[in-house]
């Protein structure tokens, strides 16, 4: 194929990642957590819009709609019982993190239960059309799965640098106490964050369902690790180096398969975690700040 | 004896610099054996920074280190340990969870051997002759610092000027050739203060060469053999307690231009 | 002597100590690892292959899968030294994942459709002597030099270095120690499950194993050992219905609330 088509189709894939990495530095943005439930909620988002379009036979944005507010709750009441509770008190610094993984395992086996264990498929009511752009092919599928991903990206970043909440957002980032002595009251921007960020991924649940027809509980794990890879390759809490990161890693995965072996092709973005962690730990664009470690 | 042989430390053209601002600037600075000497200067003069380089804490970005006339520059903290260099921080950092005796006895790391074999071999519950011998040596400089009966409290239970001696005796385990004690009696109350300069007199003669940097002027004045003043990275004067109390460079970095005047 | 039922739920008992106990060493020297599913797989395949293919002995074949998973280990505990904290478990979950998907793809040993017909050679016995040879190990290694150097290590790595004590050297040595015990406990477990596929060893089990030990409290290796037991027998106790399918549920949110009402474990941080 040529490499033009291979690069479409990796922004395709990279868009959810990034989509998934954007929740996760927004998260460390504001609570310097690494939330490893991320992948989960996730997972929950695609199922949620799965049962809307089972149920209501509805398209593609009622499926997309109704997974982003259910990913949303979802995600603010992970926060509210896993995370706000331990920030309280002092005590091992990984605390958080480590209740994250608890909170994980908790939402991915209440998926199981309720959704069975296995792989289902993922019905896309869309007419199918075939698009030649100049030696690319593209299907309606995948001409929105890149809309949606880019639109939301850009909503976001118009979001966060013109309103006024968004820039709460952003001084909450930078610094919780001084933008609590300036009267912005950080819970409120942390559950909002909280909610953006787990919308997000329930979007790119129900887009990495329509563009693998099939969605699993187990696939929170695997796109997790990857936003995560995309997130430290971008640098842990820059936006848009999660953006990009994503970006990269959809793109160098498609390519691995096309030119190397297939079958190893989830393992490639636990190469670049390594990778990145040892050479680069901020990231290739810069990151905001360091875990304590 | 020459000149290189009671040198013990030396420190030549030592420059740190972070990004453009030079926190240690064309350090020379020679420590002779059996002495005790200190660094002063002003908060920001670059003391700490000083001790970092000397220990292997932080590398130079220029200049040279020496112990016993070896060059040690670069070399990593362990490795400088083991040569007889060892430190004690300016906010105490102990093992908190560990008793003070542990904390003593893992000072002796590096003077003793026995890796993961050793551990497996010896009969369980009983003591080898090293581990027999590090507690006993753990004791003795406990009772030496006057921590005697607090042994079995953790450090993170000790009081302030406790936990400042027990940094000390587990600098001590490691028989250091050189002690480096980063402001070693800040918080202590004048009686704490005197016992501490007492047993750093009795740890000179005994045959440990000090460096040590502190703000508690009476004590600095009253112990040190040699005051090396830093400000701004540099050094700005060196001599006897006598000689550096008059000088008029010193006067000015700590009380402004008028005193020297 | 035991019932069959009895029996099954101690030998996993035990194996579950060994596989704590493998992960208590790494963590005792602050390093957190959610990778030790997959040092359990390279055992298991090792000890399994070596035992079904080559027809070798059955310790020697463990011995083997340890010393394997050991190696790769040390080799995974060298960026140890300049990745710390949570980027050290991303990356370990990292590692995890790779050996799981490397084993998905291994033809030799089944790739994905797992490695069947495997001799049961674990029985209780050996199950029990391996317990006690970790606990003794881990029992010999707290009172010894080298112990409290790890220990000193987990508390301040800057301390640590300047009085002498060779952060490489503790770090990779006690991540290899425990990535080869965890492959002891993997090859243990081949010898008793008799079929083994990338599937078991995933992220899931890197968790449990990780759930044992904290709920145990981290700074105490029989604190790990109880985490086991707790973590393997409680679900059996429980018995009732279909409480045996919500087992992970529960400890996932047991996690959460170790967390929240005491990070340390059961045990606490010290004795």
């Amino acid at each position: 194929m040529v490499l033009i088509q291979q690069i479409v189709n990796g922004v395709m894939l990279g868009a959810s990642y990034s989509l998934i990495a954007i929740g996760y530095t927004l998260v460390f943005g504001v609570l310097h957590l690494v939330h490893l439930a991320h992948g989960e909620v996730f997972m929950i988002g695609a199922f949620i819009g799965l049962q809307v379009v089972l149920l209501t036979g509805g398209g593609v944005t009622a499926a997309i709609a109704a997974a982003a507010v259910s990913a949303a709750v979802v995600g603010v009441l992970v926060y509210l019982a896993a995370i706000k509770p331990i920030r309280a008190r002092k005590g091992h610094f990984l605390a958080p993190m480590i209740s994250t993984i608890g909170a994980g395992v908790v939402l991915q086996e209440l998926a199981t239960r309720f959704f069975g264990g296995e792989q289902v498929g993922f019905p896309v009511q869309m007419d199918s059309q075939i698009w030649h752009l100049g030696g690319v092919t593209l299907t309606s599928v995948q001409l929105v799965i890149l809309a949606v991903s880019l639109g939301l990206m850009l909503a976001l970043h118009l979001f966060v640098t013109l309103t006024r909440v968004g820039m709460a957002m952003r001084a909450t980032a930078e610094s919780m106490v001084i933008s609590n002595t300036l009267g912005i009251r950080s819970e409120r921007i942390i559950i909002l964050t909280f909610a953006i960020a787990s919308a997000l991924a329930g979007v790119a649940g129900v887009l990495v369902g329509m563009s693998f027809n099939s969605i699993s509980p187990y696939m929170g794990v695997d796109m997790g690790i990857k936003g995560l890879a995309a997130m430290l390759l971008g640098g842990l809490g820059n936006v848009y180096g999660a953006m990009l990161g994503g970006l990269v890693i959809g793109i160098v995965e498609v390519i691995s398969v096309a030119y190397l072996a297939s079958s190893y092709r989830d393992a490639f973005a636990f190469f670049v975690i390594i990778a990145v962690l040892l050479f680069r730990p901020r990231g290739i664009f810069g990151s905001t700040d360091h875990v304590e470690a | 004896m020459s000149a290189s042989e009671t040198t013990l430390l030396e420190a030549r053209n030592l420059t740190r610099r972070f990004g453009g601002y030079a926190a240690v600037s064309d350090m020379n600075l020679t420590v002779r054996r059996g002495t005790i000497h200190a660094l002063i200067g002003p908060n920001g003069a670059g003391k700490t920074t000083m001790f970092n380089l000397i220990t292997g804490v932080l590398p130079p970005t220029e200049g040279q280190i020496l112990i016993d006339g070896a060059d040690i520059t670069g070399s990593r903290p362990d490795r400088i340990a083991r040569l007889g260099v060892v430190r004690t921080f300016q906010g105490v950092r102990l093992f908190p969870t560990m008793t003070a005796l542990e904390n003593v006895e893992v000072g002796r790391f590096c003077r003793t051997r026995g890796g993961f074999l050793a551990a497996l071999a010896r009969i369980p519950g009983r003591a080898t002759g090293t581990e027999a011998a590090t507690s006993r040596r753990a004791k003795e400089l406990l009772e030496r610092v006057g921590l005697k009966d607090r042994g079995q409290m953790l450090a993170s239970e000790l009081a302030l000027a406790d936990q400042r001696r027990l940094e000390i005796a587990r600098a001590l385990a490691a028989d250091p050739k050189l002690l480096l004690l980063d402001e070693p009696v800040a918080g202590m109350n004048p009686v704490e203060v005197h016992e501490a300069g007492e047993l750093f007199r009795s740890l000179c003669r005994e045959g440990t060469t000090i460096l040590i940097t502190e703000h508690h002027m009476s004590l600095v004045m009253a112990i040190s053999d040699l005051i090396t003043v830093m400000n701004y990275g540099r050094k700005i004067a060196e001599g006897t307690p006598d000689q550096v109390r008059r000088d008029p460079e010193v006067l000015t970095a700590y009380l402004g231009a008028e005193a020297a005047a | 002597m035991f019932d069959p039922y009895t029996e099954s739920v101690l030998i996993f008992t035990g194996i579950n100590i060994v596989l704590a106990l493998g992960l208590y060493l790494p963590v005792s020297a602050g390093l957190l690892s959610l990778g030790q599913g997959g040092f359990m797989a390279i055992g298991a395949y090792t000890a399994a292959y070596l035992t079904t293919e080559m027809q070798w002995p059955f310790i020697v074949a463990l011995l083997c899968g340890g010393a394997m998973a050991g190696l790769v280990g040390f080799v995974v505990g060298l960026p140890s030294l300049r990745i710390k904290g949570v980027y050290l478990v991303i990356m370990t979950m990292g590692f995890g994942e790779i050996v799981r998907v490397f084993f998905l793809n291994f033809e030799p040993t089944g790739a994905a459709s797992g490695l069947g017909g495997i001799a049961t050679h674990t029985t209780l016995p050996v199950v029990a002597m391996a317990v006690a040879l970790t606990l003794l190990l881990c029992f010999q290694i707290r009172g010894s030099r080298i112990g409290r150097a790890i220990e000193a290590v987990r508390e301040d790595e800057l301390a640590a270095e300047v009085i002498g004590i060779n952060l490489t050297y503790v770090k990779v040595a006690v991540f290899g120690l425990g990535a080869a015990i965890a492959g002891i406990g993997g090859g243990l477990y081949a010898h008793y499950a008799t079929f083994i596929d990338p599937a078991q060893f995933g992220f899931q089990r890197s968790a449990e194993i990780f759930i044992m030990v904290v709920l145990g409290g981290m700074g105490n290796f029989v604190g790990a050992a109880i985490g086991a037991v707790v973590v393997t027998v409680l679900p059996e106790l429980l018995r009732l219905g279909h409480a045996q399918e919500w087992r992970m549920t529960v400890f996932g949110a047991l996690l959460v609330a170790i967390m929240i009402v005491r990070p340390w474990g059961l045990l606490g941080v010290r004795r």
